[in-house]
């Protein structure tokens, strides 16, 4: 087992062509002790502004506290960490902070060893942060801290629910049914959705699992990887129900989720659509796409409709977060780096520039805008809040899951098909 | 990837004459001393010319491709051990539906391909051969979208094909509101709608490459037969189309092979969407092995797919470009 191992990472480390420093052992050259001059590589994947600035402040700010620690601070492409960080764990090398969406994903990192166990550094503050930092557990230990937090709802354009005569925005599933009636009727396309990309297909049926499903047997999917309970059938036959309505665009399959004015983002921004089902991300999504836009002030947010007769507690939410996990290389600074961007003193800033939500509750009333303040208070009140299925899931199940959601809302297989996607993903099979 | 292999072949033949000249010479050279020193520095001449190609072919070329194999037999996400999986990453892959019909996806390309773009290339290269008015401007016009890059043409035609864009404005204005589609939407639609896109990329190659050919066609060859009475198409069916089949032949193994390893347009365009319909061997890698990190299992597919090409580039060498390379390649090579 050793050997294939250490022909693994040489390996990985040639095929991907990566620095020749790949193969060496980094994990003993860097000094533990906090006094002595230690440096971080960092890598997040904030390549744009407010975040970039963001980080590149805390760091700057960071050293300022503790002069002996300094920053590499490297924004990577969102797209890249999927390649770059198996690659940077196999090889010798890693950075040490890296970018986590923690669940499944983070489960399988830990398997390559590199990943440092941040139970005890943490341990005197994780607290504050509540049950989202579960998240970025395994096997009962801290692997990585959430910096924000991630919930998703349908956002509503005000203007063209009034257009159609809908006052309130719906509460239960029938209500949807009738308000999307309305909209046709007034020839708006109700509910924009971005099926090319797949995973924004997957958000409907995990709500619809979230809401048929009981919170002790989502806990347990993410655990033994087996759906057997019926009512993951039933959240498929939620989708096939709710599809039957037609309910999306026109060409819906072709259309993706945030790239350009016809994307779904754009429908909505541009008033082509009425609603979309997404994270608290969509506002900074539609104002890359659209800037100077008037959608701002339209814009509002309800959540996910109960569901008649569904075993799950309404109040419950779908949704994740992002965060950072060290390497078993990276000194005692890390997991206090760490702490410090989970401080109201970094958190305030993420609130309060609506960046997005905080992982620490003490700074959600630095919220500014209505309907971040709106979700905030949502996801406060939320018992549970289930990780999208596809990032609690390891990868290889995820994406076999939006495969299968996504083949389902262009016509082919059954609700049937989707439950027995995870399953036979979660049993090692292709 | 046939010109690569051109080009390996003539960097195989320089050797060889090479090392043919070099005893008779240092035969004669025995008595002569002077000779010998010649003979190394050419030897070592070779060495310093021949190494860095080599080393990087080994090295980005074979290596990766050695590697891909030895994974292929191996269950591996990425991290940790590799757990042997046995032949179990190419049983799951050839009796999977969605790598069948990513086969057939393929499969349907190379025949439109040969079908519908050859003849048109070789219709639009004769045409643009014959003395037209700004005949410069038309072939600048053809040859235009071959220049741009894959997936620069993947955004311009993705964005004219959304529903009411470019393409549906344009039919409906001209009176065939009826026959706007879901261009990329519509799993029986969307594979053609790709293979439209791919034509008009690659045409312009095509017929770049066939005018070429066009040029080697002596006109008094096309002089002699009107003189024996035979009509324009008799000239254009019994002398032009056999003069041209030699660049024909290397147009079909670069077409197929091009609609083989078809990835960059299609992943843009719809990432093999909706529900698979659109799905080729690449993207099959990606969503099914990349993206699901399953990488074990990605390179067997890889292998596969590298056993198709590369078994339909031994074939078409052998029986179908072999008349045309006799005595040039062959005799040394193989």
């Amino acid at each position: 087992m050793r050997r294939i191992r250490t022909v693994s990472l040489v390996a990985a480390a040639a095929a991907l062509a990566l620095t020749a420093s790949a193969c060496s052992s980094s994990s003993g050259a860097k000094s533990s002790s906090s006094t002595g001059p230690v440096n971080l590589t960092w890598w997040h994947n904030g390549t744009t502004d407010p975040v970039k600035s963001l980080w590149a402040q805390a760091a700057a700010d960071y050293t300022a506290a503790h002069p002996n620690v300094k920053f590499t601070v490297d924004p990577i492409q969102n797209e890249q960490f999927t390649t770059k960080v198996p690659a940077a764990l196999a090889g010798g090398n890693p950075p040490d902070i890296y970018q986590q969406w923690g669940g499944g994903q983070l489960t399988s990192q830990i398997t390559s060893g590199k990943v440092m166990d941040l139970t005890s550094a943490v341990a005197s503050w994780i607290g504050q942060l509540g049950p989202t930092a579960a998240g970025w557990q395994a096997n009962g230990k801290q692997y990585g801290i959430p910096y924000d937090l991630h919930v998703v709802g349908f956002w509503y354009r005000k203007d063209l629910f009034a257009q159609a005569g809908i006052t309130t925005p719906p509460a239960t599933m029938d209500d949807l049914n009738a308000d999307v009636a309305k909209l046709k009727a007034h020839n708006i396309a109700p509910i924009a959705i971005g099926s090319k990309d797949r995973w924004p297909d997957a958000f409907y049926w995990d709500y619809f699992a979230v809401r048929e499903c009981s919170t002790d047997v989502l806990k347990q999917a993410s655990k033994d990887l087996k759906l057997d309970d019926p009512c993951w059938t039933k959240a498929g036959n939620d989708v096939k129900a709710f599809l039957a309505t037609n309910p999306f665009q026109t060409g819906f399959l072709g259309t993706p989720a945030q790239q350009g004015v016809g994307s779904s983002a754009g429908l909505v921004a541009s008033g082509k659509a009425a609603m979309e089902l997404q994270g608290d991300w969509e506002l900074p999504t539609m104002e890359g796409l659209l800037p100077n836009g008037t959608f701002k002030s339209q814009m509002g947010w309800f959540p996910f409709p109960s569901v008649n007769g569904g075993q799950g507690d309404p109040a419950v939410a779908l949704g994740g977060g992002d965060g950072f996990s060290c390497t078993t290389g990276a000194s005692a600074a890390c997991p206090d780096f760490l702490k410090y961007l989970a401080s109201t003193a970094v958190q305030d800033k993420i609130a309060s520039q609506g960046i997005a939500l905080p992982a620490n509750p003490a700074s959600a009333s630095k919220l500014t805008d209505p309907n971040l303040q709106q979700i905030s208070s949502y996801a406060s009140k939320a018992p549970y809040i289930q990780m999208y299925f596809d990032i609690a899931f390891p990868t290889n199940v995820g994406q076999s899951l939006d495969n299968a959601v996504a083949d389902f809302f262009a016509g082919k297989g059954t609700p049937q098909t989707i439950v027995q996607s995870v399953t036979n993903a979660g049993s090692g099979g292709k | 990837m046939s010109e690569a292999r051109v080009t390996a072949g003539m960097a195989d033949t320089i050797p060889a004459v090479a090392g043919d000249k070099t005893p008779g010479r240092s035969g004669r050279a025995a008595k002569a001393r002077p000779a010998r020193p010649g003979g190394r520095r050419k030897r070592l001449e070779l060495v310093l010319l021949l190494t860095p190609a080599t080393l990087l072919f080994a090295g980005f070329v074979l290596a990766p491709m050695a590697l891909a194999a030895y994974y292929s037999f191996y269950n591996w996400n990425g991290y940790g051990t590799l757990t042997s999986a046995g032949l179990s990453n190419y049983t799951s892959a050839i009796k999977g539906t969605n790598f069948q019909h990513s086969i057939w996806h393929n499969l349907i390309i190379v025949g439109l391909s040969l079908v519908i773009q050859l003849p048109l290339s070789i219709g639009l290269a004769m045409l643009l051969n014959r003395n037209l008015k700004g005949r410069a401007f038309l072939r600048l016009v053809v040859f235009a979208p071959y220049v741009l890059s894959e997936a620069i043409t993947a955004v311009i035609w993705y964005q004219m094909l959304q529903p009411s864009g470019f393409v549906d404005q344009i039919l409906t204005s001209v009176g065939l509101g009826s026959q706007v589609h879901d261009w990329l939407g519509s799993t029986s639609l969307v594979l053609y709608t790709l293979f439209v896109v791919i034509t008009w990329k690659y045409i312009g190659f095509g017929i770049i490459l066939l005018l070429a050919g066009l040029q080697g066609v002596p006109a008094e060859l096309r002089e002699a037969a009107a003189l024996d009475g035979a009509s324009s198409w008799q000239i254009t069916r019994h002398v032009v189309l056999p003069l041209l089949g030699p660049t024909i032949r290397i147009w079909i193994f670069l077409s197929v092979i091009g609609s083989l390893q078809l990835f960059d347009l299609v992943w843009i365009m719809t990432r093999g969407g909706p529900a698979e319909a659109s799905n080729t061997m690449v993207t099959y890698i990606y969503n099914f092995g990349i993206s699901q990190q399953q990488y074990g299992f990605a390179s067997a597919v890889a292998v596969i797919l590298f056993i198709i090409c590369f078994a339909f580039a031994l074939v078409y060498q052998r029986f179908v470009l072999r008349r045309d390379t006799e005595g040039a390649l062959t005799r040394v090579v193989g």
